[in-house]
């Protein structure tokens, strides 16, 4: 009988299934023969820190906050695409530095803004 | 069943015998997280059992949870006035099957030293059923101890079915314990008829 070298792992991955699983399956067997489940309201709510929660989470920032915003990407996102055009630098053509630069210099346009709005300014 | 005599004889001789119940409730028992939650003075008595000098950890019982989904055991540890009240019974209510619950302490058990207070809820056994009282004010570490062996000892007495069989077995039990609402005097309902028989008072 011709046997293929991938049997064996074949076997194991079975193996390893079975492992995960079978604890698995043995809990839920247990759970439908001898606990029965009572779900409700106030115990499949999501917040559970004893209050109820208010409003929704999916809601709108004054915009107030783009002062943030943009010092957010002017010292984040910025560095985050310089680390690699430093490192890719000496092997890039004209365009690519054109592209890198029109980048960085929108972004000192709004370092430019938050300095003269004094936000840099501390105490 | 397996005869008592018969199992001890078994296990000098190296073998031994259980059941699936037994092995359950040794697993239940053994490994009971209460959670993290403190209402008063006694919390500090309750944190002082799970440090090193106490050492709640003999018990299984180390594992604070900081969620009502991972834990067993709500340890209601002070007093619980009437605006922390439907907190605590939805927090209860947010525990997973099978959940226990200790009254630590005077105040827990009936209001305690602040029972006359406007604002006191006379004992946490009226909304929620609870498993072991403990008294003192506040009690000690090993009243604390005594309390969770006392549970112990309760799981280890219960049975898979039949007619006594606990809540968390049995689909007709209570499932849901209703949430207090804040009325105009009072919480509303006062109490949770279904776990605290109003006591009739003669004048």
């Amino acid at each position: 009988m011709a046997t293929s070298p991938y049997l064996s792992l074949a076997v194991l991955f079975v193996a390893a299934l079975g492992f995960g699983l079978t604890p698995l399956a043995l809990a839920w067997l247990w759970a439908k023969v001898y606990s029965p489940a009572k779900p409700n309201a106030v115990k499949n709510s999501i917040y559970e820190c004893g209050l109820e929660s208010k409003g929704d989470a999916w809601m709108q920032f004054h915009s107030a906050y783009y002062i943030y915003a943009i010092i957010f990407l002017v010292f984040d996102v910025e560095s985050v695409f310089l680390l690699p055009f430093a490192v890719a630098f000496t092997g890039l053509n004209a365009a690519a530095c054109v592209a890198m630069l029109a980048f960085v210099l929108m972004l000192v346009e709004g370092l430019a803004w938050a300095w003269a709005k004094g936000v840099l300014t501390w105490a | 069943m397996v005869d008592e005599g018969l199992k001890i004889e078994l296990g000098k001789q190296g073998v031994f015998v259980t059941t699936i119940e037994e092995l359950y409730n040794w697993g239940r028992r053994s490994s009971i997280w209460p959670m993290q939650f403190g209402l008063a003075c006694c919390a500090i008595e309750m944190i002082a059992t799970t440090m090193a000098r106490y050492d709640l950890a003999r018990f299984g019982a180390e594992v604070f949870r900081p969620s009502p989904r991972q834990a067993d055991l709500m340890i209601i540890s002070g007093t619980v006035t009437k605006k922390m009240a439907p907190q605590v019974v939805r927090l209860y209510n947010q525990m997973a099957e099978p959940k226990y619950v200790i009254a630590m302490g005077a105040c827990a058990i009936s209001g305690g030293p602040f029972k006359q207070g406007y604002n006191v809820l006379k004992g946490i056994d009226r909304y929620i059923p609870v498993d072991v009282h403990i008294p003192g004010c506040p009690p000690r570490p090993e009243a604390l101890i005594q309390a969770f062996m006392t549970l112990q000892k309760k799981i280890d007495g219960q049975h898979l079915t039949g007619d006594g069989r606990p809540r968390f077995l049995d689909a007709e039990a209570q499932g849901e314990f209703p949430v207090p609402v804040e009325g105009e005097h009072d919480l509303e309902p006062a109490s949770n008829k279904g776990v605290w028989p109003v006591p009739v008072v003669i004048r």
